[in-house]
C-alpha cells in the first residue's frame, strides 16, 4: 500500500483539497474516511459534494439517516456515516456495496466495512494536530489514485 | 353554520407511516406507526426497508384512523399526502395511495411539502396568526423561518454544519452516555457546574442567524483528553461538568442567536409577534427556559407545540393540507414524489456553504 501525509492548516485548507480532489473524480471511485469525532470527516466530505453540485443545496450530515444521495450531471454521490451499523451485511442492505460500482461513494467511519471494503478504494485519515491543524494521510494500492493525486498531495 | 372540511391526511416521508383524520382545527384520529422494530438492528433508517414498510403498512393506517374517527372513506372531502422532501422510497408509497383513494373516491388531492407540515403545526395547536417565527428542528436541519403563509417561508438562518441534536448525540457518544444524547446529556448537566470548562460559542463573533456546533464536539473531546491525561480518567464530576458546559454553549449561541431572528422579524411589525419552537430543542429544559427568556424580553409570545406532533406525523399534513385546500390548491395525477423540496426557495442553502456566504 502506497501512503503519503499532508499538513492541513486550516478548516480552508481542508476545504480547498477536498474541492480539488473531487473535481478529478468520476463514478465508481469510493473514498473511505476515517479519523476521530471532530476530525473533520463531514467537512471534507461536505466541501467535495459541494463543489460537484450543479445547484447549491444542503449537505447535511448523514448521520441519522446512513445516507445521503446527491444528483449530479455526471454521477450520483453517495454520503455515507456507518458508525451506527453493526454488522457490514448492512451495508449490502442500504445498497452502498452497488454504489461502489456506480456511484461516487464517501463513506465515514469505514471499518464498519469488514471484508466487504473495497480493494479500489483510496483510504484518507484525518488527525486532530490541535487548534485547527489537521493532518490527513492518504493510502491506495490501486493505481489509479498516484495519477489522480498528482499535484494535491 | 358549514363544518369545515375533513381532511385525510397521509404521511411517508421517513421511518414512520401515518394517517390522520382532521376538521378544522379539530384531529379526529391520528395513526402513527413507527418503524422503530424494524430499523433496530441498523441503528439507522434503510431506505429499502422503509418503503416496503410504509407500503405494507399505510392503508393498514387509514383503516385505524377511520375507526378511530368513526367516520368513512365517502365522507371525506379531500386527501393531503406528504409528497417530500424525504426518502424516495416511502413518499412515493403515500403519493401512490393518495392518487389511488382520490381517482376512486373522485376527491381532491394536495400535495404537502413536509417540512411546510411542521412549520404549520403551530397554527394546528395554537392558532397563531401569520407571520410568525418558527424554530424548526427536524432530521439533521435546525433553521429560523418567518412563516408568513402556507407556502410563504423565509429562512433567516440555520445550521451550517451539525444539528443541535446530532451535538448531543456526539456529547454522549464521547463521555460514554447513553443514546438518544439529549436526554442523557440534560440529566448530567443537572449535576454539574457550567462555569468550571469553558466552551466556545460558534458564530457568535459573526453577524447573522446561522448557527454552528461542529466545534463544540472537538472541544469537548479536547477537554475530555485533557482532564484524562491530568488525571488518569473522568470522574462522574468531571463528565456532568463536561455536560453542563457543553450546554450552556449550546443554550447560549441558540439564544443570541434567536435575538438576532426576533429583530429581524420584529422589522415587520407584525400585529400579534410569536415565536414557535417545534422539535427536539423545546424538550431541553435548559434550552426552552433560554428561548422562553428572549421571547419574555422581546415581547413574543412563546409556544412549543407537543412533541408527539412535532416528530413526524400525518395530523401535521392534514392540516396543511387543510390550508392548501382552503386556498383553492390541488394537486392533478402527474403529483411526483420529490426526494429534496426546500421551503425558501429564494434564500441560499446553509449546511455546508457556510464559508462561502449567501449567493441568493
Amino acid at each position: 500500500m502506497t501512503a503519503t501525509t499532508l499538513t492541513l492548516a486550516s478548516p480552508d485548507d481542508t476545504c480547498a483539497l477536498a474541492m480539488a480532489l473531487g473535481a478529478r473524480l468520476r463514478a465508481g471511485d469510493v473514498l473511505l474516511l476515517s479519523g476521530e469525532i471532530g476530525a473533520g470527516k463531514t467537512h471534507f466530505a461536505r466541501c467535495l459534494i459541494q463543489s460537484r453540485l450543479d445547484a447549491p443545496e444542503d449537505v447535511p450530515s448523514p448521520t441519522f439517516t446512513l445516507v445521503q444521495v446527491y444528483d449530479t450531471a455526471t454521477t450520483e454521490i453517495w454520503h455515507a456515516d456507518l458508525y451506527r451499523l453493526s454488522s457490514p451485511d448492512d451495508c449490502i442492505e442500504l445498497g452502498l456495496t452497488d454504489a461502489f460500482e456506480t456511484a461516487i461513494c464517501l463513506v465515514e467511519w469505514p471499518d464498519r466495512l469488514e471484508d466487504l471494503t473495497p480493494a479500489k478504494a483510496l483510504h484518507l485519515t484525518l488527525a486532530d494536530r490541535g487548534g485547527d491543524v489537521r493532518q490527513l494521510t492518504a493510502q491506495w494500492t490501486d493505481p489509479r489514485w498516484a495519477g489522480v493525486l498528482e499535484g494535491l498531495l | 353554520m358549514t363544518l369545515s372540511p375533513l381532511i385525510l391526511g397521509l404521511e411517508s416521508s421517513c421511518d414512520d407511516t401515518a394517517a390522520a383524520l382532521l376538521r378544522g382545527r379539530e384531529v379526529l384520529a391520528s395513526v402513527v406507526m413507527g418503524q422503530n422494530s424494524l430499523h433496530e438492528a441498523f441503528g439507522g433508517v434503510v431506505p429499502e426497508i422503509a418503503a416496503r414498510a410504509h407500503a405494507e403498512r399505510l392503508d393498514l393506517c387509514v383503516e385505524q384512523a377511520l375507526d378511530e374517527a368513526g367516520v368513512t372513506l365517502r365522507e371525506v372531502d379531500a386527501i393531503a399526502v406528504t409528497a417530500g422532501p424525504g426518502l424516495i422510497g416511502g413518499v412515493l408509497s403515500g403519493v401512490m395511495l393518495a392518487k389511488g383513494l382520490a381517482a376512486g373516491l373522485g376527491k381532491p388531492m394536495i400535495g404537502v411539502n413536509h417540512l411546510a407540515g411542521h412549520a404549520l403545526t403551530p397554527r394546528l395547536t395554537d392558532g397563531l396568526a401569520f407571520p410568525y417565527l418558527m424554530l424548526l428542528v427536524s432530521g439533521g436541519h435546525c433553521q429560523f423561518l418567518i412563516v408568513r403563509g402556507p407556502e410563504d417561508f423565509t429562512r433567516l438562518g440555520g445550521t451550517i454544519d451539525d444539528a443541535p441534536g446530532e451535538a448531543f448525540d456526539k456529547t454522549a457518544r464521547l463521555l460514554g452516555l447513553p443514546q438518544p444524547g439529549g436526554p442523557s446529556v440534560e440529566a448530567e448537566a443537572l449535576n454539574g457546574d457550567e462555569k468550571r470548562i469553558r466552551f466556545p460559542r460558534p458564530l457568535l463573533d459573526r453577524p447573522g442567524c446561522d448557527l454552528s456546533f461542529s466545534g463544540l464536539k472537538t472541544a469537548l473531546m479536547r477537554q475530555r483528553d485533557a482532564i484524562t491525561a491530568e488525571k488518569g480518567g473522568l470522574t462522574v464530576q468531571d463528565r456532568a461538568d463536561l455536560c453542563a458546559g457543553f450546554q450552556a454553549a449550546v443554550r447560549d449561541v441558540l439564544a443570541e442567536k434567536t435575538r438576532r431572528a426576533v429583530a429581524l422579524y420584529l422589522d415587520e411589525s407584525p400585529d400579534t409577534p410569536a415565536l414557535a419552537v417545534a422539535g427536539g430543542v423545546a424538550a431541553n429544559s435548559a434550552l426552552r427556559a433560554a428561548l422562553q427568556a428572549v421571547c419574555d424580553e422581546t415581547g413574543l409570545q412563546f409556544t412549543a407545540p407537543p412533541l408527539r406532533l412535532c416528530t413526524d406525523n400525518a395530523a401535521m399534513i392534514a392540516y396543511a393540507g387543510s390550508e392548501l385546500f382552503a386556498a383553492g390548491r390541488r394537486s392533478g395525477m402527474d403529483l411526483s414524489a420529490r426526494p429534496r423540496w426546500p421551503l425558501d426557495t429564494r434564500s441560499a442553502p446553509l449546511v455546508g456553504s457556510g464559508k462561502k456566504g449567501a449567493k441568493a
